[in-house]
């Protein structure tokens, strides 16, 4: 091999004809690009969010619970008090809000602080200065969306329980927020003498209790974690450090962003196709040229060689173009997934992304190169006489087989690399090629089933554009495979994400209850059922919340339970530790069915009617999936602890419980009767389809019962709603490399068979087509061209969103034609357009002056 | 069909510079004859054909097909002009590699919007050039000389007033070219076409009624050839 000869070769060839192979490089620049932004926007994030880990939490650690903390917690907040250490108390409750003035009322969170809370960074509000417990006596401060939903401004009076105070200002910054958590609901600030007399935080109300604690050492952090561990496990209350706070963040981010270079790198393997089909569509044209070089002596390999490195250097300017386009790109993301990112995101040019990003491209343009590369090799000399002499195959080629094995291997690493999990690597470059080999399938099936069955009644335009996407050395399979992808991946997130809110929306939907009330206390029953309209009033659904604790299963205590490691069917952690919220009824609710046992009155469990015999212990049901994981059936006795008293109970029977309809429902259910005086809340569940008069009912209720927390599904549904399409614009925006690598691909293959065409369109008029007929030929080519790979790439999303949304989200899948139709024509529509503005010359062109040129 | 041209010229521009390709034509071509164009490579022997079939507007002076001047038309008319009363056979033959010879042949008529026996009159083309068993077969699929035989049989799908040959035997071995003369020639004589043929071979040009030669983009001589000599003789 002539290394020099190769060289020189390479630059003196690349003077013409590779600016058409350039435009492929084009898709290189785009995966590139994308994969480079999301590198260095997943940097920047992490690097966000580790730096401003004290400033996320406010305080070095954090001790928290959803209960008062007990006294031995209390104590152990006191002595590190008096050790010198500052704390600070910070409590959450929900609760309506009510604005006297507007009529209006939220379910919102209100937030009490106490002591110098946040330690770190600054609250920022408006008017300035009103953060501290100063302002916060003589009223509250709120989210600046509170002023919008409750359509309120600072000096206006909000009720909050049982108190009005008025409105200060808003906290426009708080440093500790993490975006999502307004999402849920925006706040209200208030004093801990406010919360108190408020009276939010009563017995079963939803509270978060939080004690803040500045710890600059770190030794002192980790110290109070071994030295307390003990009582704070006992008494579920957890401790974090800033920095685990900012490390889950982090790990969290960094899942998102890993799955999201995924979808890039998707983008920058359909640009390694384009390169691939450029290369192989530029060899075909410089063989008479490689076969005068091989007449007058020069290697196979040297030529290769040349050829390669023509490859490698553009690859090289493709993804330099995709290093600055990512760099760009890297300020867009953090504006796409605003809400959801935990941190104030601060971008800086990543030279670790940059360059992995370079080095990506180039090795995924030379891989992709290669193949088609290599039948340089197989010029035959002789072709510089006969330019018909075709060579006889090489039947078994060792090195064509290595240059595949290579090209799937560098695949293989590079999804492994870019994915959260290895295996999830391994797993989705296996799609990957699961998913272009069927792109493949349908499209050359789509084709063949078009050439057999297409009408020859069509109009000539028509038959001839479709005859078109047939002609030699076309390049159909190819932009199908390109923009069938990119329709591919938009059309399944799409798919996805309608039908998990289409589940949404039947949960919220009709007939199904859309209000919750939580924290009614028995006594309050009678009066708000009175206060919802008359029709109504039959269907509300009461149930009773008694929370529990489980002390024993058998008589054994479940620490002893846990503890015993030699035990097969020790019950899982969650399952023993969790506060239950039990209720006591007698009829199975509409969500439920019986399987195992008998209900109360007798009836049968569908799989297993076995009776059981309770004595004098109350009888308890069990939701199947709970009894699994503490390894009980029917006959076992559990213990509950309920607010202090011991209750034993009989497991008499099992309930299969669809979770996701909003109906009430429960783990354990007990007959009517043994809980009826035990400590409880009552929650209610209606459905008021009318938003006026559900308005009306959550201001009569808030003036009334101002401890009665109402939830209105309809904005739990926005809230969802407002997280998934910022996920799915992000995935789709990413998707949209796919299309436009897709795009540039076509380009590329317009740009190689423009001689072809134009000789045909010039061709065409000299038989006496008029410009309308070519025209016509030419969109319905394009049209065709779009048509099949977007039907190919939709047909796959359809089949993959079947298969993924009932296994990944357990959600009922239904096809859905309007945004299938939408991608349909837009992908169809940028191919007619791109195809007919590639054509606008041939159209122009006298038919002679393209004969002429041809025949030169 | 008459065909005038009078004072035609064409100016390309190469390199930024005017390139005269033809001067001064003036040229009348009586119905149903038969006139062969002849000069060496670069003479503009294919632009002159091109402009007389109204491929390309010439820089100045005109030409009239039947009366008709060209230089009053749209493009578009022009091409309906060509799709009525014109047809062309090419050097490369030029057939539409993704339509089968059946196909091929069809599209002049289907470019008239044609759709009444079409296929009958196509079949009956291709067996007249002899290519009756080759109705399904992909240009691909041909030897040269069964496409330029394709290319005769579009050629006269519709019927024309006019054929246009540009080089019709350059891409063809001689025994095969000489097939393909004798076709045009027949196919002309019984459909009474005026032929206007640019060849290189002089042979081939001497069997037509005149024949003209080109150099530097001029008529540089006229004489008759041996179809004008054979009018003389025959009583």
């Amino acid at each position: 091999m002539n290394g020099r000869f190769a060289v020189r070769l390479a630059y003196r060839e690349s003077r013409h004809g590779l600016r058409r192979v350039g435009v492929y490089m084009a898709s290189i620049t785009l995966g590139v690009g994308a994969l480079v932004s999301i590198h260095s926007f997943r940097d920047d994030v992490a690097r966000s969010i580790q730096d401003q880990a004290e400033v996320l939490m406010g305080a070095n650690a954090r001790l928290s619970a959803g209960r008062p903390f007990p006294d031995s917690v209390r104590s152990v907040v006191d002595s590190l008090r008096e050790a010198g250490v500052a704390t600070s108390d910070v409590t959450t409750a929900l609760s309506m809000v009510l604005a006297p003035r507007s009529g209006d009322v939220r379910l919102l969170q209100v937030q009490a602080t106490s002591g110098g809370y946040p330690f770190f960074g600054e609250v920022k509000t408006d008017p300035e200065g009103l953060w501290g417990r100063r302002s916060l006596e003589r009223g509250v401060l709120a989210d600046p969306a509170v002023l919008t939903q409750l359509d309120v401004r600072p000096g206006d009076t909000l009720a909050i329980g049982r108190v009005r105070l008025e409105l200060l200002g808003t906290v426009e910054d708080l440093p500790t927020d993490l975006g999502f958590q307004t999402a849920i609901g925006p706040r209200v600030y208030v004093s801990q003498t406010a919360m108190e007399a408020a009276g939010l935080l009563g017995f079963g109300s939803l509270a978060r209790y939080e004690v803040f604690l500045r710890l600059p050492e770190r030794d002192d952090r980790t110290a109070i974690g071994d030295r307390y561990r003990t009582v704070l496990e006992a008494t579920q209350v957890r401790y974090t450090l800033a920095e685990e706070q900012a490390r889950q963040l982090s790990n969290g981010v960094r899942f998102l962003g890993r799955f999201l270079a995924l979808v890039g790198l998707a983008a920058l393997l359909l640009g390694g196709i384009g390169v691939a089909s450029a290369i192989h569509v530029y060899i075909r044209d410089r063989r008479p040229g490689v076969a005068v070089l091989r007449c007058i002596g020069a290697g196979q390999w040297s030529i290769f060689l040349a050829y390669l490195i023509q490859a490698s250097a553009l690859g090289f300017l493709g993804s330099l173009g995709g290093v600055v386009l990512g760099s760009g790109l890297q300020r867009v993301l953090p504006l796409l997934l605003g809400g959801t990112l935990p941190v104030e995101v601060t971008t800086r040019f990543s030279v670790t992304s940059a360059a992995a990003g370079l080095g990506i491209g180039i090795w995924v343009a030379a891989m992709f190169a290669l193949i088609p590369l290599l039948q340089v090799r197989d010029i035959p000399p002789l072709q510089a006489l006969r330019r018909d002499f075709e060579p006889g195959r090489r039947r078994a080629d060792p090195v064509r087989g290595a240059a595949y094995a290579a090209l799937v291997a560098s695949i293989v690493v590079l999804c492994v690399l870019e994915a959260p999990e290895p295996l999830m690597g391994v797993g989705f470059a296996l799609g990957l090629g699961v998913c272009l080999a069927l792109l493949g399938a349908v499209a050359w099936t789509l084709s063949r089933l078009t050439r057999r069955f297409f009408p020859s009644r069509a109009s000539y335009p028509v038959r001839q554009g479709v005859s078109n996407l047939f002609r030699p050395q076309n390049q159909t399979v190819s932009v199908t495979l390109a923009l069938g992808f990119g329709a591919f991946i938009v059309g399944t997130v799409l798919e996805v994400e309608r039908n998990v809110m289409d589940d949404l929306s039947l949960s919220f939907g009709q007939d199904r209850p859309n209000v919750l009330l939580f924290d009614v206390q028995p006594d309050q029953v009678e009066g708000i059922s009175d206060l919802l309209p008359d029709d109504v009033r039959s269907s509300v659904t009461v149930a009773p919340i008694v929370p529990s604790r489980l002390e024993s299963i058998n008589g054994r205590p479940v620490e002893e339970l846990r503890a015993d490691s030699t035990a097969e069917d020790r019950p899982e952690r969650w399952a023993v530790r969790r506060e239950y919220r039990n209720t006591y009824r007698s009829d199975l609710g509409p969500a439920e069915r019986l399987v195992a046992g008998r209900w109360w009155d007798g009836t049968p469990g569908a799989d297993d009617p076995t009776e059981v015999d309770a004595g004098d212990l109350p009888r308890v049901s069990l939701e199947v999936e709970v009894a699994r994981d503490l390894g009980v059936g029917l006959g076992d006795t559990l213990a509950w602890n309920m607010g202090g008293t011991s209750i034993p109970s009989v497991i008499t029977s099992l309930r299969a419980v669809e979770w996701d309809r909003l109906e009430p429902n429960f783990f354990a259910i007990f007959e009517p009767g043994p809980l009826d005086f035990a400590p409880q809340t009552i929650i209610m569940v209606a459905r008021i389809g009318d938003p006026e008069r559900r308005a009306g009912f959550q201001r009569s209720l808030v003036a009334a019962f101002p401890n009665v927390s109402a939830l209105d599904f309809s904005r739990v549904q926005e809230a969802v709603d407002t997280i998934l399409s910022r996920v799915r614009q992000a995935i789709a925006f990413l998707g949209a490399f796919s299309v436009l690598a897709g795009v540039v691909v076509l380009v590329g293959a317009l740009a190689t068979s423009r001689l072809q065409r134009m000789r045909e369109g010039a061709l065409l008029k000299t038989l006496g087509a008029r410009k309308a007929q070519v025209l016509g030929v030419l969109f319905a080519e394009y049209l065709a061209l779009g048509t099949m790979a977007t039907s190919s790439g939709l047909l796959l999303a359809w089949a993959a969103s079947a298969l993924m949304v009932p296994r990944l989200f357990e959600v009922p899948y239904a096809p859905h034609l309007a945004p299938m139709g939408g991608i349909w024509l837009a992908v169809a529509g940028v191919t007619v357009t791109v195809g007919l503005a590639s054509s606008r010359r041939l159209l122009r062109r006298p038919p002679l002056e393209v004969l002429r040129d041809i025949a030169d | 069909m008459m065909i005038v041209a009078q004072g035609l010229e064409k100016v390309y521009t190469s390199g930024g510079r005017p390139l005269p390709v033809l001067q001064d034509i003036d040229l009348e071509v009586a119905p149903e004859s038969f006139v062969a164009v002849v000069g060496p490579s670069g003479s503009g022997k294919t632009t002159l054909l091109g402009l007389l079939a109204g491929l390309d507007e010439p820089s100045a002076g005109r030409v009239l097909l039947d009366g008709q001047d060209l230089s009053t038309l749209t493009e578009d008319q022009r091409a309906g002009f060509r799709a009525r009363r014109v047809g062309f056979v090419f050097q490369t033959f030029h057939l539409l590699p993704t339509l089968t010879a059946l196909e091929n042949v069809l599209v002049p008529l289907e470019l008239r919007g044609q759709v009444r026996g079409v296929r009958q009159r196509g079949t009956e083309l291709l067996e007249r050039v002899g290519l009756g068993d080759r109705l399904g077969h992909y240009p691909a699929q041909l030897s040269g000389g069964e496409q330029q035989r394709v290319a005769l049989a579009r050629a006269f799908a519709n019927e024309p007033a006019v054929l246009f040959a540009d080089e019709p035997t350059g891409n063809l071995d001689q025994e095969t070219g000489s097939t393909i003369v004798q076709i045009l020639e027949e196919l002309n004589r019984e459909a009474r076409t005026t032929l206007v043929l640019v060849t290189h071979d002089l042979a081939l040009a001497e069997r037509g009624h005149r024949v003209i030669r080109l150099g530097q983009g001029r008529i540089v001589s006229e004489r008759p050839g041996r179809m004008a000599d054979a009018a003389k003789t025959t009583p």
